[in-house]
Order: structure tokens, then sequence, then C-alpha cells
């Protein structure tokens, strides 16, 4: 019981911390949030059974399609809108995570890696084939702050707590459900897949279990970033942001919630601290470095940092724990 | 398996991430925002980088030259232009962090020019909300019409329907029972095109309809198709890439159709880029295509933006994106003229709904309470041998159908700095 | 069945292009155990050599030369410089330093070159031969296609008939029990690298000058295609890579040609859906270690 007192606790300082922050700002912490709710998901994916999904981007998406769709549709006061889209953002994702993890219980590493990145391509294309606006993508609702409120905060900060409220939801029952048995058994068949077995654990239902526990707090993200935004494209989601979610769990350190938060900030504030740093080099390097600089940055601080401690940069402060689940897992084949 | 140190480290780190600047509440004060005595600040989103920066990152650094002509003459009513460009990578995601950042940030007087159909459709709610004017968006999608809905949102583009009808009802004119095909983006921008041709010719009428995807670069598939059906004239509705790739790949196969080809793709400096300067004029020869812009070169309209070009843009090559993006850098600072002393949000948005504006283009601007579209009307331009003038009818585009008017192109005054 | 013809034409040249950029990570994963998803950067960074080179002294062949030489050193230095320090047998630092190493080269090529499209002109006619009407190949397709068969059959012979592949199969299958026989290890997976980004290097020239040029996302999109090629065909297997190779190239081109491009990706992961439910290792796939 511990975890959820955390867990509100963090949520109610983070609430209270948009107090500190301009609209901007408040803005960047709820795209942040959707991250952490959708790199939460991944870091425990991969770091828990090993799957590495490229395609997490893909889920946020579905999530942020399905919110959409039933938060228009849902024509009620604002908060049933909310809970609708949002349980329809879980809906879809929890499906499209069902079938990929299907999928992923037969396949091994480099193979569910291909086929995530082939959907991620494939998305924009979806997009066009099925009812999902093609390019221009679909709207999602506005929520504007709401009357009592609308005297103290700005719409961003209202969009924040939304934010932060949501993640925090999301994130929550994956923390619970990662420290209690179901973990227990993501473990025990990433360490070695046949003992797991002789023990009565069924790897392929982990698996695809671990898939979409791991999909829903995407999708739930993806949510976020349709109240955040109102607006769901296919470009939004393309292959670039769907690596930076895997750059975000692995800067955090695989496994890590805590660390999912710092990677989170981390890719929604880099891109933008380096795009200023190229605003001040002189007119025509700073046009080339625009936008480049940043991508160059976190190639590199991704590669020393990789290199340096393979695990991610928060496994150093319980390394010792770390330690005993990574080193079984290198010794199996893959 | 929880570690309380990680989290709250994690939480520090966020929040001295995020906790750099001033506090929330939503403000009273009265000034307008990005107006001060000496300054007017406006910002836009612009691919800079990424597959789309080719070409279309030209557009904005030649707003920003025709922007540093007029403040070192003296601005507009006393105020310098200052013009912020953010990179959104032609990633929808990127236009809304780049947008709110100039909106909240920055402040910005107004958007101007925002280009891409889905990137901007991605801020176009926002901007909507925070009453942002959102001038000259640099597209050609019918979205930006819409004042019923979106009362400060403006186009500059003609849009790409009325483009399709023209260039469709100028090859029925020059070849009555031509075969006519049709090559499109994948997108809004191919299906407007195909719209507007099929307004003209009707939909049965065309013997191929074809499509590409940016992402894949090669059209040998759909050439072949259009060439075995037999296709005479191929309306194009491709960005300028993809055109030269288009008359590329049919020269490759002896096949020399006749092209007719949208405005947004039909760039002859650009296209020459793409195939060379030595294969260009007899590929391109005869190729047809509409504008609005005054683009004739010699003209005093050319002869002005190229003097800008070579002082205050390092002499970058001069292409079609030049004469673009000063042309609407023209227009705005037009508008801001227009809009008084003391400028504000409302003053401007009436200022170009007031109808008054004359631009620089060769057709008269539509603007006004109920019409949000620049150009409804295009001149026909044809190469002839490497040049690229008007060479044809004007048409006009309504409801009603495609009617020839006359060009009435707007004479330059006051060496192109607009005053009051 | 003029289409039909000229479809399957085309599809074939841009199959053996695949299948050749399959073939190469087919070769890192049996020599390193990584999918190298840095290939791509890494062999834009080759054509740009190349691109130099050839503009420099004018020949076409200089410059293939100086591509496929930088894309064996880039190979080489990306193995000895960032792969070997990472542990051996964990599969996701390799992925990730691949990635970050995309990141890097990428925004560099932009920083250094610009994001222009440079066109890149290609050393024979790309004029089809017309044959009852219907335009088939052209002499460059048909140099592409020389091309990949002859670097794929020398591939071929030089792990499965010279004493250098046996050592550099040993290296890659049976690490252990080479070095004991007497296999320097480390040098011959240098070399597995060196070969494998030479490789792509190549593929990624032959593909160029059919695009509308060079820049730095010039070989993205052929990667992505390339790897799902590998999957199909089982990462494996060079056999796999060919057959899957020509196979994607021709399921694409007659999906654009009778249906659109944009459905294209959606037919390529389809495919990849149905033969990894039949085949989870691939199409030939090495028999399955047994798990239960």
């Amino acid at each position: 019981m511990k975890t959820p007192l955390r867990a509100l606790l963090l949520t109610v300082l983070a609430l209270g911390g948009t107090f500190g922050l301009d609209p901007f700002r408040n803005y960047q912490l709820a795209a942040a949030a959707a991250c952490f709710a959708a790199v939460a998901g991944l870091t425990v994916l991969v770091g828990l059974t090993g799957q590495l999904s490229l395609g997490h981007a893909v889920l946020m998406a579905a999530g942020g399609y399905g919110f959409a769709w039933a938060a228009t549709a849902v024509d009620g006061p604002w908060p049933l809108a909310l809970l609708a889209g949002l349980l329809a953002a879980a809906l879809a994702s929890g499906l499209l995570g069902l079938l990929l993890g299907a999928a992923a219980a037969r396949l091994r590493g480099p193979y569910l890696a291909g086929l995530t990145l082939a959907l991620v391509i494939a998305l924009s294309a979806a997009a066009g084939a099925l009812p999902l606006g093609g390019d221009q993508g679909v709207r999602a609702p506005f929520f504007p702050v709401p009357e009592a409120l609308s005297a103290l905060i700005a719409v961003e900060q209202w969009h924040a707590w939304l934010a932060i409220t949501v993640a925090a939801a999301a994130v929550t029952p994956l923390a619970v459900l990662r420290s209690g048995p179901a973990g227990l058994r993501m473990r025990a068949v990433l360490d070695d897949e046949t003992a797991a077995r002789l023990s009565g654990i069924d790897p392929g239902r982990v698996k695809t279990g671990a898939f979409v526990a791991s999909a829903i707090p995407a999708g739930l993200g993806g949510a976020v970033l349709a109240i955040a935004t109102q607006q769901v494209t296919p470009g939004g989601y393309g292959l670039a942001f769907s690596l930076s979610l895997v750059v975000a769990a692995v800067a955090g350190g695989l496994g890590s919630i805590g660390g999912a938060a710092a990677g989170a900030v981390l890719v929604t504030v880099l891109p933008w601290a380096a795009d200023e740093l190229a605003a001040l080099a002189p007119a025509e390097l700073g046009r080339r470095l625009d936008g480049n600089l940043a991508v160059l940055l976190f190639g590199a601080a991704l590669v020393a940092l990789t290199l340096a401690w393979p695990g991610g940069a928060a496994r150093l402060l319980h390394r010792a724990r770390a330690l005993r689940f990574a080193t079984p897992s290198t010794t199996t084949e893959r | 398996m929880r570690n309380p140190r990680t989290l709250s480290t994690a939480a520090a780190l966020a929040a001295a991430a995020l906790a750099a600047a001033a506090c929330s509440t939503p403000g009273g004060d009265e000034t307008v925002p990005g107006v001060t005595d000496d300054a007017v600040v406006i910002g836009t989103h612009q691919p800079l980088t990424g597959p789309a920066a080719a070409g279309y990152s030209a557009i904005s650094a030649a707003t920003a030259a025709y922007f540093a002509y007029v403040n070192a003459n003296g601005g507009v009513n006393g105020r310098d232009i200052e013009y912020l460009v953010k990179d959104d990578a032609y990633d929808p995601a990127a236009t809304q962090t780049a947008v709110r950042e100039l909106v909240t940030e920055d402040e910005v007087f107004a958007i101007v020019n925002g280009l891409g159909t889905p990137t901007h459709s991605s801020v176009l709610d926002y901007l909507d909300q925070q009453g942002v004017p959102d001038l000259f968006v640099s597209s050609g999608a019918l979205a930006w019409n819409q004042p019923e809905v979106y009362d400060s949102t403006f186009a500059f583009n003609a849009d790409y329907v009325t483009e399709g009808a023209a260039l469709a009802q100028y090859a029925v004119e020059q070849d009555p029972g031509a075969v006519v095909c049709v090559l499109g983006q994948d997108d809004d921008y191919g299906e407007g095109i195909l719209e507007g041709v099929e307004t003209v010719v009707g939909s049965n009428e065309i013997a191929e309809v074809q499509t590409y995807a940016v992402s894949s670069e090669d059209l040998t598939a759909q050439l072949g198709a259009m060439m075995t059906a037999g296709c005479e004239v191929n309306v194009l509705g491709t960005i300028n890439g993809f055109t030269a790739m288009a008359v590329g790949t049919a020269a490759q196969m002896e096949w020399f159709p006749r092209w007719y080809v949208s405005s947004s793709g039909a760039d002859y400096p650009t296209l020459a880029g793409y195939l060379g300067e030595d294969l260009a004029p007899a590929l391109l020869q005869g190729m047809v295509s509409v504008n609005y812009l005054p683009s004739s070169a010699g003209g005093e309209w050319d002869a002005l933006f190229r003097e800008i070009n070579d002082e205050y843009n390092d002499g970058a090559p001069y292409t079609g994106n030049t004469v673009f993006g000063m042309s609407v850098g023209y227009l705005f600072a037009e508008a801001l003229a227009a809009a008084g002393d003391d400028p504000t949000r409302e003053s401007l948005v009436a200022a170009v709904e007031s109808g008054d504006l004359a631009g620089n283009g060769i057709v008269p601007l539509s603007f006004s309470e109920d019409d949000h579209a620049a150009y409804r009307a295009v001149g026909v331009t044809v190469v002839d041998e490497g040049v690229q003038d008007y060479a044809g009818p004007v048409y006009e585009v309504t409801a009603g159908g495609v009617n020839a008017i006359e060009a009435s192109p707007v004479p330059l005054e006051n060496e192109g700095i607009p005053g009051e | 069945m003029d289409r039909l013809l000229f479809l399957l034409a085309a599809g074939l040249a841009r199959g053996a292009v695949l299948a050749l950029f399959a073939l190469s990570l087919v070769i890192v994963w049996r020599a390193a155990r990584v999918v190298n998803f840095a290939q791509a950067a890494m062999a834009a960074a080759a054509v740009y050599a190349a691109f130099h080179a050839t503009a420099a002294t004018g020949s076409y062949w200089i410059g293939l030369a100086t591509g496929l030489a930088a894309g064996a050193l880039l190979g080489a230095a990306v193995e000895r410089g960032l792969m070997r320090r990472l542990p051996a047998h964990a599969p996701l630092p390799g992925i990730i330093v691949a990635i970050g190493l995309v990141m890097v080269l990428q925004a560099g090529l932009a920083i250094a070159f610009g994001p222009e499209h440079r066109p890149m002109h290609p050393p024979f006619s790309q004029r089809p031969f017309v044959i009852g009407g219907v335009p088939l190949l052209s002499p460059y397709d048909l140099f592409t296609l020389g091309a990949a068969a002859a670097v794929m059959a020398a591939l071929a012979l030089l792990f499965n008939r010279t004493p250098l592949g046996l050592r550099l199969r040993a290296a890659a299958f049976a690490p252990e029990t080479a070095r004991l026989a007497g296999v320097r290890v480390p040098r011959m997976v240098a070399l597995g690298w060196a070969l494998s980004a030479a490789a792509a290097a190549l593929a990624a020239l032959l593909l160029v000058p059919t695009e509308l040029g060079l820049n730095p996302h010039a070989v993205d999109l052929l990667f992505v295609n390339a790897f799902a090629v590998a999957v199909i065909g089982g990462l494996d297997s060079p056999a796999g890579a060919l057959l899957a190779g020509i196979g994607t190239g021709l399921l694409v081109s007659l999906v654009t040609g009778y249906a659109s491009a944009s459905a294209a990706p959606l037919a390529v992961l389809a495919l990849m859906t149905l033969v990894l439910l039949v085949r989870p290792g691939g199409l030939l796939a090495a028999k399955e270690a047994r798990t239960a």
C-alpha cells in the first residue's frame, strides 16, 4: 500500500509545482507527463521482460485517436466526455497491445523490433486508409478552464493538471503491478524461460500480459497529448518520436519508473534547450545547427551513457540490486 | 522493488528542469502583445530541418530579408518588424510546441505564413482560442478560409482546387479531346488538384489517377501506369522534387507528354536544380503552370526583390520561393501599415478584412469579412527556352465555373515599403 | 498485361537493392548478434564520401571505390570504437548505441552538408529497353542487378569456400572454440562489420542515383524496408535475404502500380505479419533452440 500513497504525494506535489511555471513551461510539463506515461510502460516492458518495442508511439497514437473519437462523440458535461475519452484510449491501446503481445509471445528480440518498426512506418499509411483523417489527423475536443478556476489559472496550467492526474492514474497501477507477483513472473521469464516454465509459469501469457500492461499507459499518454494539443496526427507519432521514447527509457534506466519520469522530461526539454543554444550562433551556422544540434547532442549523450553504464543511468543508484537481475539475463541465448 | 530515492531524484530533476521562469496566473495587462514603441514581434513555423527542409527553408529566409530591408528604411509606422522563425521539421507535434512558445514565451503579435497543411492544421484551434491573428498561411488547403469558425485565420496561396481547375481549363482549351491524367501527392494537395480537374473535365473523363507518398522517392510504377494508359496531358499536384522526378523518369522512358503543374511544384530554378542545368531547358520546354505573384524576370518587383536578396539574404539562390517569401513579407507590412499608428490584434484583422490591401499579385486580393482566401484567380505561365513567364490567360475560378479575366498587376510604389 | 510486365521489371531492380542491403544486415547480425540500426546513416555517410570524390575527380568509378572504402572503414571504426566496448550477448545496448549513432551521423551530415538534395548521376543510361512496346529494364537497372548479384555471390564464396570465411563463421558462431583454435576473434568481428557496411554502402550507392538526390535521409526508407526483408527472410539466412528482398521488391512495385503508393508500407507490414505468424524466425530460419 505504500506505492499508491507515494504516488498520491508526488502527484499533489507536481500539481502544486505548476503554480511556479509560466504557461509555456506548463505546456511542456503536460507533454512531458504524456511521454512519462508512455515511457513508464515501455521501460517496464523492456526492463522486466526484455521485449524491445520500437512502436510505442503507435500505441500512443491509438490512445489519442480513441480519446478524440469518444470525447467528441459524448455529448454531455465535460468530465463525462473526458472519462469516456480516457476509457476509449485505454481500450484502443489495450486492444492493439493485445494483438502485438500475441505476436510478441512468439517472436524473439530483433524480430519483435522489426515488426514494431514496420508498424510505426505504416502508421501514416494506415491513417489514410482508415477513417482517421489522413495526414491532417482528427481534432480532439478542447477542455477550457472550469468557471470556478478561470480567474485563478491559465488554460495551459489546467491542461497540465489534467495531464499530471491522468499520467499518475496510468502509471500507479503499473508500479503496483511491477512490484507485485506479476513483476516477479516477468523477471522469472526474462531470467530463464525454461526454468520459469518448469515452475508453472506460461511465458507466452506473461509476455502478452506485459505488453497489454505496457500499452494502456502509453495509450493514456496519447490521450494526455490529445488534451494538451487538441489534435491527433500521424506525423506527430513518427519514427523519430518513437525512438525518442526508447531514448527516454534507456536514459532513465530500464525498468525504473522514476527514471522514466527523468527521461521523459529530458526528451521534452533538451530539444528546446539545444535550439535556444543554436539560436545564439551566427545566422548561417545557426540555420544549420537549428534542430540538428539537439539531435546530435541527444545521440552523443545516448552513446556515451550506454557505453558507460549499459543498464542506464538511474541503475547506478541501485546498482547492487540491479546486478542481481541483470547478470543472469546476460547469459540467456537471444 | 521500488526505490524511493530514484523517484524523488526524478521529481527534483523535473522541477529543476522546468522551474525556470515566472508565474502562471492569467494576466490582466492592457498592452498589445508583441507591440512596443519601436518594434513589432511576429513569428512563424517553418521546416528548417528534416526531409521537407529542402526548398522550403528558403521561404522564411527571404521573408526575413525583406523585413530587414524595411527595417533598414525606417520600418513601418516607425516600428521595426522582428520576425521569429521556429523550426518544426514539418512535424505537427513540433509545430504545436513551436507555436505555443511563440505565443506564450515570445508573446508575438501575430503568426505569419506558418507553412504546411498537416502542421498548421494542428495549431489552428489553439491560435483561434488565444485570439492570435493567423495571417497568410503557406498552403493551398481550403481550411484557412472559414471566417465563421476561425475569424482571424487568412490564407495566402491560391487554393489547390482553384489551381487544378485553371490548369484543366487551359489544357482543354489548348488540346480539346486530349487524354487527361492526374498524378498527385497522397494528401489534401493531390486531392485538391484532382477535385479542381474533375470540376472542369468531369470525373469520368480522367483516364488515369496516380498518387505518390513523399516518403518513397520512386515514381517508376506510377509513370509506367500512366504511360500504358495513353495519357497525353498530365496534370501534376506534386512538390518540386517529385515534379522533377516525374519529368525525368518519363524522359528516361522516351515518353514526352504535356505537363501541367501546380504552382507549388513548378518553380523553374528549383526544378533545374534537381534535373541539372544542362538538361532542364529541354525537359521542361512547354511546361504549363499557374501563378499569381510578380515572378516575371525583368519586372519592377523582380528587380527590387533581387536587390534585396543580394543585400540582405547573402545572395542566396533566387527562386520562386524567394518571390513567395518576400511577397508574404510585403503583404504583412502593408497590413501592419493599414492597422494604424497603434496597431492592435483587432485592427490588424480589420485591416486585412477591409479589402483595401492590394498585395503585389498579378490579380486582385479577394480578402473581405466573409472571404479569407487570398487569391481566387491565377495566371497561366509557360516555360520557353528556360524562361518561365506569364504567357496565357488569367482564370478566375468561382462556384459557377472558370472564366478568363484581365490581369491587373499592382505597380511598385515607394520602393516596396508600405506606409499610410 | 503490359503494365504487369513493366511493374515486375521495375520491382526486380528495386528488389535486388533491397536484398543487398538486407544481406548487409544479415552479415552483421551473424558476426556480432547486433541489428545495426545505424546501417542507413553509415551508408549515407559513405555515399557523401563517394559524391565528393566523384565531384572532385569527375569519375563515377573513383567515387564508387571511395564510397565502398569509406563504408568499410566506418564499419570497422564503429565496431572498434563503440560496439566492442559493450557487454557481449546482451542485445539491447547494441541497439541503443546504434540508434544514438544514427542521430549523431544524420545530424552531423545535415550540419556539414545542409538539407539540400544533391543530384547524383548514374554511370549508365536509365533509358529502358522497349520490348514489344513495354519499357523494361534499363542499362542502369542491369548494372544494379549485376553488381548486386556479383557481390552476393562473392560474399557467399568468401563465407563458404575460403579459409577466411571459415574463420569468420567460427568467430561468429563459436567464439570461445574459435579462439582456442587460434582464430583472432576480435579481428574477425571487425572484418564482418567492415564487409557489412561496405555492402550497405554499395546498395545505397546503387539506389541514390534513381532517387531525388543525396541527402542525410536518402537511405532511411531503404533501411526500414531492408530490415523488414531481413526479418521476413530470417536474420541468420543470406539466402532468405535474397528471396525476401526480390519478393518484397515485386510486392511493393505491384501494390504501388495497381493500388497506391501509400498502401505499400501496409503491404510490407501485412507480409511480415503473415510470415512471422507462420514462421516466427523468418522464412529460412535455422532450427529453433528447444525451449521445452
